[in-house]
């Protein structure tokens, strides 16, 4: 236990400026480079750090990995669904003008990319998260019975 | 929002949006009402477009509303509409008929991730047929064999052999993708542009080895994924250890879409101003022949009925491609007919062969003993679709080998006439595998033996979708103008006959 002293002292240091990263590529991901796969990808590495200092259990008992199906077919639907909603207010599929079609300043763009991107991060995140789950908490060996 | 602007976006959006919904659903039942529900009104629509593409010419949509060549667009002809048409209306008829099978099959736990799979595979497909971009074909082309992957693996819960078939499967089809993806870069590098239409006006009088070996790439992918000769190897395994039903939908629409994808890029992007086509087109007709006979060689001699099958499947690429190669107006529609008629024929026979794995839970020969007596109504279906297989009058494989064999004999020249008696000699090898099932089938009940005893009738769902896919052989067997007409309109159209108001 006090072997991981150290480690974890620095994950814990370490893990929230992981998320505020994350969430820095996430946003600014419309203006410079980034955008919602790197931001996802770099939100699950906080949380697979936590998992290898901690412990599997430990994580999941913060981030539990039954809602993650939700997390993920909630970013899908969001991506898809700003779609269809360029679709609803008369413009094409994945048209985001119509979202704001009065501003100057395109600010539709800007609404439909960063909802869209929204999806994609928290999409990533929770299908990185669920693979990470899936491998570590993976049976060591295979029974007999199994094959 | 108006309806019909908006329509070649449907297709696609409809699955793509219903799929993500499908896994939050409780297991059982809902999720498969959702998937077929989908697949219905998917197939509603796609008969829309193609109504609409047959009165009014072409379809372009901007997605986004970013004009060609810079914005991602649908282009949809007549060949993106017939191909479409028969993705989604093979979903129509298969996906009600999963259910009872997906029920024994799949872990019940799992199905609302394999409905939700299942819809991203379709949507995938759709994705693939409908866009006009060339990165956008692999982008869909990646989430439909990515969902095509887990699908095959869920088959494990039957067979474990699923799983290597699975991963089999992965590598080549990620390997096909890989140099499909470097072809397009090429391409890119030499062109500056993704839009299909727009890369053959700038491909025109290129004739440098950056071009050749993009094209090199691109065949090599879309042989990978559609299972040319050499590169099969992966399809017999993975359609034989897949649940019945994926076997059923997959048999039927995705090596069709990737021939749909190669006549694309073989004549849409490339064309026959590009001087390197003709070595690809006598390659085909020689892998063609090959695929012919090898593969259904391979497959008499099968003691698996699925493998056997699945086989069977390959060497008939071999006549798509034999169609393709001849590279005349009649060669390509007759490929593309083939398209249809056989994506029929071998959802028909997989979705029996799917009776006989729920009620007797094996698809090997053995299991097939005294089906006639036990099952009357699957057995007639085999029987029906087999002598369909085969190309006996009256059904849709006599259209197709009928189109194909006028095909090569108006094309005329020595190696066409002999590919024409060798596609009548394989024909009799397809007798031959078929009459295996069928003599095993007419054989008395066993009396011991682990398919001893009664068997249960099969779920009234199953039979009638089945019957549905059997009576659909007869229908466009003989009423074949439909059909032929579309194929020959669309190969016309490919081959840029009487093209040129693209944009």
């Amino acid at each position: 236990m006090m072997g991981h002293l150290i480690l974890r002292v620095v994950i814990k240091l370490l893990f929230a400026p992981i998320l505020l990263f994350g969430l820095y590529v996430q946003f600014h991901g419309d203006y410079g480079p980034g955008g919602g796969f790197q931001a996802g990808v770099i939100f699950a590495s906080a949380f697979i750090l936590f998992a290898l200092g901690f412990g599997l259990k430990e994580t999941q008992k913060h981030l539990p990995p039954t809602v993650l199906p939700f997390f993920m077919v909630f970013g899908l639907l969001l991506y898809a669904l700003t779609g269809v909603l360029g679709l609803f207010m008369g413009g094409n599929f994945l048209d985001y003008y119509v979202l704001a079609p009065d501003s100057h300043h395109n600010a539709g763009q800007h609404i439909g990319i960063i909802l869209v991107e929204f999806g994609v991060g928290v999409a990533v995140f929770s299908a990185m998260m669920t693979i990470f789950y899936f491998f570590a908490g993976r049976e060591p060996e295979i029974h007999d019975a199994d094959w | 929002m108006d309806f019909f602007a908006q329509l070649p976006a449907l297709p696609v959006v409809v699955p793509f949006v219903a799929a993500p919904m499908a896994l939050l659903m409780p297991p059982g039942r809902i999720p498969w009402l959702w998937a077929v529900l989908v697949s219905w009104v998917s197939f509603g629509l796609s008969l829309l477009l193609l109504e609409q593409v047959w009165v009014n010419g072409p379809v372009t949509y901007a997605m986004g509303g970013w004009a060609a060549p810079l914005g991602i667009i649908y282009y949809i002809d007549l060949a993106n509409a017939l191909v479409l048409s028969l993705v989604t209306g093979i979903a129509a008829v298969v996906f009600p008929y999963a259910y009872n099978s997906v029920r024994d099959e799949i872990n019940h736990g799992q199905t609302p991730g394999f409905y939700t799979a299942l819809l991203l595979c379709l949507a995938g497909l759709i994705g693939v047929t409908m866009t006009g971009d060339a990165f956008n074909v692999f982008v869909f082309l990646e989430v439909s064999s990515l969902a095509t992957y887990t699908l095959v693996a869920m088959g494990a819960g039957r067979d474990r052999r699923a799983l290597t078939a699975a991963f089999n499967y992965l590598v080549m089809g990620t390997i096909g993708a890989t140099f499909f993806v470097i072809g397009i870069g090429l391409l890119y590098q030499a062109t500056g542009t993704l839009n299909m239409l727009d890369l053959h006006e700038r491909l025109a009088g290129q004739d440098n080895r950056l071009v050749k070996a993009a094209f090199a790439f691109i065949i090599t992918g879309l042989g990978l994924k559609l299972a040319m000769l050499p590169l099969h190897l992966w399809l017999p395994p993975a359609y034989t250890y897949a649940p019945s039903a994926i076997t059923a939908f997959l048999a039927a629409t995705a090596t069709k879409v990737a021939v749909y994808i190669m006549l694309r890029f073989l004549f849409t992007v490339f064309g026959f101003d590009f001087p390197f086509l003709k070595v690809a087109l006598d390659f085909f007709l020689v892998l063609g022949i090959a695929g012919m006979f090898i593969a259904s060689l391979a497959a008499v001699f099968q003691d698996d009925v699925k493998m056997l099958l699945a086989y069977s499947s390959v060497a008939q690429i071999g006549y798509m491609l034999l169609g393709i190669s001849l590279g005349t107006v009649d060669g390509v529609a007759a490929s593309l007919i083939h398209v249809v008629n056989h994506a029929f024929i071998k959802a028909a026979l997989f979705m029996a062969v799917g009776i006989v794995v729920l009620r007797l839970g094996s698809h090997q020969l053995r299991a097939f003993q005294g089906l006639a007596t036990r099952m009357p109504w699957t057995s007639w279906g085999i029987v029906v679709a087999g002598l369909s297989l085969v190309g006996v009058p009256a059904t849709v494989g006599f259209v197709s080998k009928f189109a194909l064999l006028s095909a090569v004999f108006a094309k005329g020249g020595t190696m066409e006439i002999i590919a024409g008696f060798l596609i009548l000699a394989s024909s009799l090898l397809a007798v031959i595998y078929m009459m295996r099932v069928i003599k095993v089938m007419l054989q008395p009940v066993p009396t011991d033996g682990p398919f001893a005893g009664p068997v249960a009738a099969p779920p009234l769902t199953m039979r009638l979708m089945l019957w549905i896919m059997v009576g659909v052989n007869i229908y466009f067997g003989l009423q074949a103008q439909p059909v032929i007409a579309i194929a020959q309109k669309a190969a016309a159209t490919l081959l840029g006959v009487d093209s040129g108001e693209a944009f």
